[in-house]
């Protein structure tokens, strides 16, 4: 079972350093998306250390739907996901194991390159590292949760959009926390509720969706 | 049987619109405005009931592996729709009078217009799969993440409206709110129920015929090749 | 009863757009669910 996890999560990470444009193009698009704020809302500092940590907050969760489709989608095309659910391997390990490499590939490098971004919208030291907490906690909820509507949407005609549509309304929790920490903290209230409330729905969330994604692949497949 | 709600349903609307017009006094803090409130609040409680009962079909459908109930909650998943939008538009046309805007991004509000976005999703998902038993079962999943999110989306809305609003105006009705209002208030909840037990019926009898047909035409063909 | 006259209770009291902009809606979704279910007989 644990060897199964850690293979599935090694192969992946392989095929994406062969493949680096995967990361590259989600970091870019990270960039370009929080650059456009100051152009639309004006360069003034005071507005956009309001808003930076919702932005930042707003561009990592466009960036984990924007490779959220692919995260089942190629191996259901060439046939090798039905290999992983007849493998004999409990599928919600080897499922976990799949979720956990979609972000360390697109979750991971937006969380490191994120405080950059903070720098841009004005926000402290304090900010920009609370920032990278919530970050840290919040992002490998959005690939779980995402992972649920990639799975229903398997083998489905316009399923990337679909997915977004179907996974959006989950999200919201996970941005007031996440986003709403950091306004907390600039409003010089407690977070410690933030951050627990983030952390249970991390917990939540790695334990149930799992079980979700297992049976939507099935139904997929048969 | 359809036709026995529809009936139901039209006698209670005639008698909850006269309480609500006719006998219901004015409010003395909200004038004649707060008539909206005899189709917002029900409209808003049957989003809710409907929803809650569609999961409850669609999670019968996939355990029991029954095809009624998953086409009941398909059935339903419309009117669910509907009934948020007439909750969000009646919401807005209260709120303009009242708050002076037609949007507040209110806790009560707010979710709503998610579970909107909920039975958005679940209609899409639904249309886009096109073998129904398929369909059935990942909608089914979908009802269910859902319903466990429900209440997360709610009370994390609430947490986020009172951190940024502080002590805001709510939805709450003055404590005063006379019987007739509520009388009306019921009755134009109970006939929007029989509404929607109406239609959703009518619905899912239409959906067993159409699936009928669908799989007469197909072993029509198959039986020609 | 509370109204004076027809036009007294189609101006709701100076609230006529409100009260009848929700309910002339709500009225006519309903209608166009009634009417969409008809048409797929």
């Amino acid at each position: 079972m644990y060897k199964a996890f850690i293979f599935i999560l090694r192969k992946e990470l392989l095929l994406a350093l062969r493949q680096k444009t995967d990361v590259v193009t989600v970091l870019f698009f990270f960039l370009i998306v929080s650059s456009l704020f100051p152009f639309a809302v004006g360069p003034d500092l005071n507005t956009l250390k309001i808003i930076g940590p919702g932005v930042v907050w707003v561009g990592a969760l466009l960036c984990s739907l924007l490779a959220l489709h692919r995260v089942f989608e190629t191996d259901f095309s060439d046939g090798s996901l039905e290999y992983l659910v007849l493998s004999g391997e409990p599928l919600t390990v080897l499922v976990l194991a799949k979720i956990g490499s979609h972000w360390l590939i697109t979750g991971l490098p937006v969380v490191i390159v994120a405080p950059l971004i903070g720098l841009q919208f004005g926000l402290s030291a304090g900010s920009l590292s609370l920032l990278l907490i919530t970050l840290l906690l919040g992002t490998p909820v959005l690939s779980l949760m995402g992972s649920i509507g990639a799975a229903l949407t398997l083998g489905v005609r316009g399923g990337a959009a679909l997915t977004s549509i179907l996974i959006l309304p989950f999200y919201v929790p996970v941005l007031i926390f996440g986003a709403g920490a950091v306004v907390a903290d600039l409003q010089g209230l407690s977070i410690e509720g933030h951050l627990s409330i983030l952390i249970a729905m991390l917990c939540l969330s790695v334990a149930l969706v799992p079980i979700a994604v297992a049976n939507a692949i099935k139904i997929a497949l048969e | 049987m359809a036709v026995f709600f529809f009936l139901l349903a039209s006698i209670l609307t005639v008698w909850g619109l006269y309480v609500g017009f006719f006998v219901a006094p004015t409010d003395f803090q909200q004038g004649e405005s707060y008539r909206i409130i005899f189709i917002h609040v029900p409209a808003a409680w049957m989003s809710m009931l409907i929803y809650l009962i569609m999961s409850f079909w669609a999670a019968i459908g996939l355990i029991m592996n029954t095809r009624l109930s998953s086409m009941m909650a398909h059935a339903l998943a419309p009117t669910g729709a509907l009934m948020t939008f007439i909750a969000l538009w009646t919401g807005a046309f209260w709120g303009r009078p009242t708050w002076g805007a037609w949007w507040v991004w209110d806790a009560r509000l707010t979710s709503e217009l998610i579970l909107l976005f909920l039975y958005i999703g679940y209609m899409a998902l639904r249309a886009s799969i096109e073998d129904p038993r398929r369909a059935d079962r990942a909608s089914a999943i979908l009802a269910l993440v859902g319903i466990v999110n429900v209440p997360i989306i709610y009370f994390s809305v609430q947490w986020w409206n009172t951190l940024h609003q502080g002590a805001s105006v709510s939805l709450t009705k003055s404590p005063s709110m006379a019987t007739s209002m509520l009388t009306g208030m019921l009755v134009m909840a109970l006939a929007f129920w029989m509404y929607s037990i109406a239609v959703s019926l009518i619905r899912v009898r239409r959906i067993i015929r159409d699936r009928e047909a669908n799989a007469a035409w197909l072993s029509d063909s198959s039986g020609v090749q | 009863m509370q109204w004076e006259s027809i036009s007294d209770f189609f101006a709701m009291g100076g609230y006529g757009l409100y009260v009848w902009g929700s309910y002339i809606v709500a009225a006519l979704c309903i209608v166009i669910e009634l009417l969409d279910l008809w048409k797929k007989r």
